[in-house]
């Protein structure tokens, strides 16, 4: 799992490319935070266009990346995700809390 | 049951081995000829399943996982996750949408996608003793695509 981070101010791009499970669920997160805490951005984009799997380890990552942005009253949205893990989404209902850009 | 092939693999709870989990299933069914979209699903499913015995069935420890996945009557792809871990005290809790032991970590969503992902799933746990995981998926696979 790489996290490529790319801020052009008021905002962050976050690429997240390879597998997120319970494996690297932890280590994301913590990439996620660490580049949130660093911009303090605007707005933050989870580009997951490049992320080829992920499980519901996922989804407690995705909100408490949001959770995160909403505490310091800026937004996240997630872009582009691939049809797998876009699956894991709507099967898990978290599609009707988090703003996703197909 | 009678069955068409078969493959058992055993592994440490190990986070590493979820991925390779993944990987065996989606090998191993392969000789199924499935869609990439029925791969995704089945994928999707052992990596809750076993994640599951990997963080909740043996929370201390490395203990052991036994995967075993069967062709039955040709299209029919049955997959069983099983771990000798502390068990689930309620099962019927536990298949709870949002239900979890694992705090803000957990989702508390992996039985309900593997209900969604697979055709059937069942669920037989004694505390103390371990939990095993039963599911199966038709595969109608390209063919059915034409
Ligand atoms: N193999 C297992 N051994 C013991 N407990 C389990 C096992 N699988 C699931 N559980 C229990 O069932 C709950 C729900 O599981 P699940 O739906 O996968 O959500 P999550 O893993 O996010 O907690 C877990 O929090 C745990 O308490
Ligand atoms: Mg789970």
């Amino acid at each position: 799992m790489k996290v490529i981070t790319d801020y052009s101010p008021p905002n962050l791009f976050i690429r997240c490319v390879g597998e997120l499970d319970h494996h690297t669920a932890a280590e994301t997160l913590r990439r996620i935070e660490q580049a949130l805490d660093r911009y303090l951005p605007k707005n933050c984009a989870l580009d997951f266009s490049a992320l080829t799997f992920m499980d519901s380890s996922g989804i407690a990552v995705i909100l408490r990346a949001q959770k995160r942005m909403r505490e310091t009253g800026g937004s996240l949205v997630l872009v582009h995700p691939m049809s797998q893990p876009e699956k894991v989404l709507s099967a898990s209902g978290i599609h009707r809390f988090v703003d996703i850009r197909y | 049951m009678k069955y068409d092939n078969y493959i058992k693999v055993e592994f440490p709870s190990k986070s590493c081995n979820e991925a390779l989990a993944r990987s065996v299933v989606g090998v191993f069914a392969s000789q199924m000829d499935p869609t990439l979209g029925e791969l995704g699903d089945v994928k999707t499913a052992v990596s809750e399943a076993v994640t599951n015995c990997v963080i909740h069935a043996y929370p201390d420890s490395v203990g052991v996982i036994r995967l075993r996945c069967r062709v039955l009557e040709g299209d029919l792809l049955e997959i069983l996750v099983r771990d000798w871990g502390c068990g689930i005290p309620d099962v019927e809790k536990a298949r709870t949408p949002l239900f979890t032991t694992g705090g803000e970590e957990r989702s508390g969503m992996g039985f309900t996608i593997m209900e969604s992902f697979m055709d059937t799933l069942k669920v037989r746990s004694r505390p103390g003793r371990g939990t095993s995981v039963v599911m199966t998926r038709r595969l109608s696979g390209k063919t059915a695509e034409g």
